[in-house]
Order: structure tokens, then C-alpha cells, then sequence
């Protein structure tokens, strides 16, 4: 499956300023190891060192939270997008 | 203003003496007070770092009280340069002693900190957008913006006029009629989105990657959350430069209430106020409960929900500073707590009717939760306790406008007046004020 990933601006300093990568998986999970594979260093930055997303990093399949979907199980299919993006706040 | 002034600038960098820079709240890393907001290195949230040896060198209670009647004079503390903020008059609300609150619930000791009348846009939220567009200007933003629930929209748009800055804001579309009016009056852009704020605020974060504008709680967000600190600042003055016992604020992503704390611990540090233990209670609406659910479960990771409530000004499913909240409410020996719609209907005209302040669904949802915890003995009757009270009730007419009962109708004529305050007196008024009497 090849999927569009949104990156937010901290971590464009990989993605050799990239706003969006493709990447390929079946899966979240396979998809971070794609965009590791083409952007070294950048898995470090969403996972912790048990290789689980990081707390302070969401993730959006098709503008969806992959929290209310399957976590990093959450299957891909072509064409999908997903966004990381940093917590915020607001009100 | 159309579309085509809306101009993206570089941020510059620059630090004051008290202001020494950015840290990450997670893992400790230092950044420059630039527009950023979270860390390079593990996602975690910035907050600015200040030189507290230089604070407490040259402020004093005296050099506070000799300041403007604003949160201005507190500009030691917060996160800004220049000698000329953007003042519009916004802080130094009411402490309200409520006294016949109290006797309703059994408290002896209770005080309303009125942001309902907080200028210019009658929310805690004017605090934030004053210091954030203050940065933002020295930051050479000319374009500012937000993801909104509401209050911050009509904030940062009044304050953005006032300041002469571009601006468009980001709001749900299904947001109480008198919040967009409050908004659009002042002449953005804005842009409804339909979703919920948690899919407005992810729409923001994309859109703010790539625009070079000043989101104020984006971007700009280690500068903008620290306004919140005034809320504290005032409690303490307006205490006679004491500390509560316990205070009860409303939950929404959570940074207010821990930028209470903040303020609280920083006037301590640098030995403005004698220190003493006090106790953190948080409220949140049932239909957006994910803070108070992670407290009742005893967990340190917050789960997102889908908010479903009135309290549209509070429903942030995702909230970004729920963990530090959590751990305040149970370090300070504190609760959060959760209430349903008709609670929080309650609670907006239980504290009209003692106290005469209208407040929004927030303030309804935080009365509500006080009334909770003082059934459940959670407060103690003594305890000198200070409800926050962050919005004014004329936003959101509609959540009490079927409660809230009608004006009794009569003709211009004596006996009908008399007539009808007899049956005013003598009758529950809900069941037939609509008639012609």
C-alpha cells in the first residue's frame, strides 16, 4: 500500500524539509519503518525506546485518530493519508 | 481586510533578561524563545524558561501594586519584552466573596474569581491572547490565528483588531450562534469547519506548517498558555497576597488549571507569598470527560473521546496538558470530577440566582462539580476556596434559554399586574408564565 504521511514542521529537518512522504505498509507500524527506512532517525522521534508511539505524537488516518481505530495496528489502504501531528490545545 | 492581505513573516529571535528561553516539559531540552512549541527531539510540550533570581531581585508587592489594573502588572512574569504590551484593560476581575453560594451549599469560606467580565471579550481567554499577540508582534508576526471553541476566536479577533494585526480563526461549524457573531464582528476571516475542535485543531496544526502565521495556541502556545497564570496571580493579591486552601477550575485541554499552579508556585519562589498547601480540583462535562475518566481509573495516560455535551467551550476530547493535570489534581490531594447537561444547566443558574453572575456552560460545569464535591465531603466547609469562573453566560443562551423560564406577559393595566404578581407569588411560574394573564 503506498500512503501520503504529513510531516509537521519539527521533524521536516529529516525529510530534508518535506511537508509529505510517501511511504509504504500494510499497517501504522509498517509505515513508520518505511519512513525510517527513507528519512534515518525519524522512528527515534515518534517511538519511545519500546518502539511505542510516543505520548505527545497523534496519528490521523484520513483525518481519523488512530486511537478510536486499531492503534498502530490500524490497517492501510492506498491512497490513504496520514497526518502525525503534535498535541495542541486550545479552547 | 481580504484574504490576499494576509501576509506570512519570519519569526525573529530574541530573549529579555527574565525571559531566558524554551525547555521541553518531557526530556529537558532548551530551544530559544522563537515561535515553536514542541520539542525536536521527543514531541513533548515547550514552556518558557525565566531567570527567577532576576524576578525576585527587582519585583516586589509594592513595585505589582504600583502597576497598571491590568495583568500587565505582573509583566515580570510573563513571557514578553517590550514596555508596551497590548493593554486592553484585560485582568484585575472581580474576587467575588459569595457568600450567599456558600450558605446554599454549606461552605463558609467560598470566593468567585469573575472572568465572566474579563475585557474585551468576557473570558479568561483574553488573558492568554494578550500576551500571545504581544509576543507575536515582537516575534514580527503580521497574521495571527487559532483553533477555537469559541472564546478564543472572539479573543483573538477583537485583540487582533485592536492591535492592527491580520487575522483568521478556526472554529467548529456547530458552535452557539452568539460565539460566531462574537467573533465576526470584529472582521476576520473565519473559517467553520465541519468537526468537532479536536478536527479543527489537527486542521491547524497542518495549515500552520505550512502558512508562517502566529497561531496563538499553536505555535505560539509556551507564550500564550502562561497568561493563565494571571488567574493565580490575582487570587493571591486580591487574598491579601495569601493562598487559597483549594480551588475548582474548569478542564478543558488542561493548561489553565496547570498554569494556576505555576502561578501560585512561582509567587512563592520568588517569596511573594507565604507557602501552603493547596488543593487542585478540576471539572469536566460528562459528555467530555477524558481527564476526569483517567482520574476515577487511576491511570497517567489520557484517552481521547468524542465530546457530546453542552459545554462546547470545555469539549476537547484530546487534551493536550491532561496528563500534567491529572498529576497536579492527585499530587495537591485535589479531585476531578464530571457532571451531566442538566447538572451543568444547574449550576449556570444556581449561581445566577445566589450571586447574580451569568455565566457560560464552563462556569455551569464548575459549579456544578463544586456542588458535587461538597455533597460528597470532598471539601472541607472551612477551607477558603476560590471557584474560577471563566465565561459570561450571554454566549450561550441557548443552553438555558428553555430553563431559564419567560417573562410573565401582561396588559398595561393595573389590576393585571396585580393579578398577575399574585400568581407570581402563588404558582410555579414555568407552567404558565406563557399565558396572558
Amino acid at each position: 500500500m503506498t500512503v501520503k504521511v504529513l510531516i509537521p514542521t519539527p521533524l521536516q529537518k529529516l525529510t530534508q524539509d518535506k511537508a509529505t512522504v510517501e511511504c509504504e505498509g500494510t499497517t501504522i507500524a509498517d509505515m513508520v519503518e518505511s519512513l525510517e527506512a527513507q528519512c534515518p532517525g525519524i522512528k527515534a522521534r515518534l517511538c519511545d525506546e519500546s518502539g511505542k508511539l510516543r505520548r505527545f505524537v497523534n496519528f490521523y488516518l484520513n483525518s481519523e485518530d488512530i486511537r478510536f481505530l486499531e492503534n498502530e495496528a490500524t490497517e492501510l489502504s492506498d491512497g490513504d493519508e496520514v497526518s502525525i501531528v503534535p498535541a495542541i490545545a486550545g479552547g | 481586510m481580504t484574504a490576499t492581505t494576509l501576509t506570512a513573516t519570519s519569526p525573529l529571535s530574541t530573549t529579555s533578561k527574565a525571559l531566558a528561553g524554551l525547555k521541553c516539559k518531557e526530556c529537558g531540552a532548551q530551544y530559544e524563545a522563537k515561535a515553536t512549541h514542541v520539542c525536536e527531539l521527543c514531541f513533548g510540550p515547550l514552556e518558557v524558561r525565566y531567570d527567577y533570581e532576576h524576578i525576585k531581585r527587582t519585583v516586589t508587592r509594592e513595585t505589582i501594586a504600583a502597576g497598571p489594573n491590568s495583568i500587565w502588572r505582573y509583566k515580570a512574569f510573563l513571557p514578553v519584552e517590550t514596555d508596551t504590551p497590548i493593554d486592553v484593560g484585560t485582568g484585575m476581575t472581580p474576587l467575588l466573596k459569595a457568600n450567599r453560594l456558600a450558605r446554599r451549599l454549606g461552605l463558609k469560606n467560598l470566593y468567585i474569581k469573575n472572568d465572566a467580565v474579563n475585557m474585551p471579550t468576557l473570558s479568561f481567554k483574553d488573558r492568554v491572547v494578550s500576551v500571545a499577540l504581544t509576543r507575536a508582534v515582537e516575534l514580527g508576526f503580521t497574521t495571527v490565528s487559532c483553533a477555537s471553541t469559541g472564546n478564543l476566536a472572539n479573543s483573538t479577533a477583537a485583540i487582533a483588531a485592536h492591535a492592527g494585526l491580520d487575522c483568521c480563526v478556526f472554529i467548529p461549524s456547530d458552535l452557539e450562534s452568539g460565539k460566531v457573531l462574537g467573533t465576526l464582528i470584529y472582521n476576520p476571516i473565519v473559517m467553520a469547519v465541519h468537526g468537532n475542535y479536536d478536527q479543527v485543531n489537527r486542521l491547524c496544526s497542518e495549515v500552520a506548517n505550512t502558512h508562517g502565521w502566529g497561531f496563538v495556541n499553536i505555535n505560539l502556545r509556551p507564550y500564550y498558555s502562561e497568561g493563565s497564570k494571571t488567574l493565580g496571580y490575582e487570587v493571591i493579591e486580591q487574598l491579601g497576597w495569601e493562598l487559597p486552601d483549594h480551588i475548582v477550575a474548569p478542564l478543558a485541554s488542561g493548561s489553565l488549571f496547570t498554569k494556576i499552579y505555576k502561578g501560585f508556585r512561582e509567587f512563592v519562589e520568588v517569596g511573594l507569598v507565604e507557602d501552603k498547601d493547596v488543593r487542585f480540583s478540576g471539572a469536566q462535562a460528562e459528555g467530555c470527560n477524558p481527564i476526569a475518566t483517567a482520574f476515577k481509573e487511576n491511570r497517567d495516560f489520557i484517552s481521547p473521546v468524542k465530546p457530546n455535551t453542552i459545554a462546547k467551550s470545555i469539549a476537547i476530547g484530546n487534551p493536550a496538558d491532561g496528563v500534567y493535570a491529572l498529576d497536579i489534581a492527585r499530587k495537591t490531594n485535589g479531585n476531578i470530577e464530571e457532571v451531566n447537561d442538566e447538572e451543568i444547566v444547574e449550576g449556570i443558574k444556581l449561581l445566577a440566582e445566589t450571586e447574580g453572575i451569568f455565566t457560560e456552560t464552563a462556569g455551569g460545569t464548575t459549579i456544578a462539580v463544586l456542588k458535587k464535591l461538597v455533597e460528597a465531603g470532598k471539601i472541607n466547609p472551612d477551607e477558603t476556596t476560590v471557584v474560577y469562573i471563566t465565561g459570561n453566560g450571554l454566549k450561550t443562551v441557548e443552553a438555558v434559554q428553555d430553563s431559564a423560564g419567560q417573562p410573565m406577559t401582561i396588559e398595561p393595566k393595573l389590576d393585571a399586574f396585580e393579578r398577575a404578581l399574585e400568581r407570581a407569588r402563588t404558582l410555579d411560574r414555568l407552567e404558565w408564565q406563557q399565558v396572558m394573564v
